[in-house]
């Protein structure tokens, strides 16, 4: 093969991984996580095609609405250092390409799943995609520090639309799903932003770091830790799941507190900022995607086990 | 009314050529997966009743 078809290959590989980044796969696995749990936890069968088509479905809507978020804000990520580097901003993808392709993404994903499993699923679907879109990007984002609170809301969809594509409605338990996400959120993001705070204030997001300080910001994590942690335990407590499920949710949760702690007792100066590079706030943000993940698998392997 | 047409480059047009090419086999294969997505989706909803 001569050296100019090897890097026209190379190139050509690049691109469709731009357009793959474009989806944001790293999110898109732990949407795709705790979807499938909410499947598999639900009451009454679902056809394994279907329920395949659901989850395909849960993963095009997710990386549809990461897609158009990366439209939105590509003058924001030129600026900031985490996220220069992205198909947009680097100039490798157009916008409006990118915008075209998360729109179809968006309105195939939700027209599949409703063809594919039912009506309510499909409309918690796009309301996800509209939420993370509208409501967070577009509107809360850039306004005010309580941005990933309410916009917490977009990623504490995809158990409920699980469970609503094998039962067709929403009930307390895929609710009690969606709480223990949306109040795993912040403590998620703010570990993130106490060290990816100076690009956000560089481009004029209000991240909490940036509008209240790094010291309230370490608060707060710890606040939201200490309210997750009875909240994964309520699955166990009202019988929805099994002891396994309850240790495994006791034994993560102590680990996450003993994380947020960390955060919050990091040695720092007068003004709040941290003497040790915030490593304890970088350990605390790389657990609590792995808590997430496995707190959802212990939920799924309990029901699959015990059930 | 006039078309303006661009000169290219033989390289430019190799390369545009073949973004053409890669477009074209990304939509075949779309369109393939989406058929047999609907026909194991079909195939389900109707097995099921």
């Amino acid at each position: 093969m001569s050296q100019t078809t090897a890097d026209t290959d190379l190139h050509d590989l690049s691109e469709v991984r731009d357009w793959v980044d474009l989806l944001k796969p790293r999110v898109i696995s732990l949407v795709v996580l705790t979807g499938v749990c909410g499947l598999l936890v639900a009451p009454g069968p679902l056809h394994p095609v279907l329920a395949l088509a659901a989850v395909l479905c849960i993963a095009l809507g997710a990386g549809a609405a990461g897609a158009i978020n990366m439209w939105y804000d590509r003058d924001i990520d030129a600026q900031m250092k985490r996220t220069a580097q992205r198909p947009i901003p680097a100039g490798r993808i157009a916008p409006g390409g990118a915008l075209a392709y998360g729109v179809s993404l968006a309105v195939a994903s939700v027209i599949i799943m409703g063809l594919a499993t039912n009506w309510v699923a499909a409309g918690i679907l796009a309301l996800s995609i509209g939420f993370y879109v509208f409501v967070y990007t577009v509107w809360l984002k850039r306004r005010t520090s309580q941005n990933i609170v309410i916009g917490g809301a977009a990623g504490a969809f995809p158990p409920v639309i699980g469970w609503a594509a094998v039962t067709g409605d929403v009930t307390l338990e895929p609710l009690l799903l969606f709480a223990i996400i949306f109040f795993w959120t912040p403590p998620h993001f703010w570990a993130l932003s106490l060290f990816a705070h100076a690009d956000y204030e560089r481009v004029g997001v209000p991240m909490l770091p940036v509008t209240h300080g790094a010291k309230e910001t370490r608060k707060q994590v710890l606040v939201y830790t200490l309210v997750l942690l009875p909240l994964t335990l309520a699955p166990w407590v009202l019988g929805f799941a099994g002891w396994l499920y309850g240790l495994a949710a006791l034994g993560l949760g102590a680990e996450f507190l003993r994380q947020a702690i960390a955060v919050y007792r990091d040695a720092q100066d007068e003004a709040g900022r941290s003497l040790t590079k915030d490593a304890p706030a970088k350990k605390c943000f790389r657990y609590s995607l792995s808590y997430l993940g496995l707190l959802f698998i212990a939920l799924a392997v309990d029901h699959l086990i015990l059930a | 009314m006039t078309l303006e047409t661009v000169e290219m480059t033989p390289e430019q047009r190799a390369a545009f050529d073949r973004r053409r090419r890669h477009k074209n086999w990304a939509v075949l294969f779309v369109l393939v997966a989406l058929v047999v997505l609907f026909f194991f989706i079909s195939t389900a909803k109707v097995l099921r009743g």
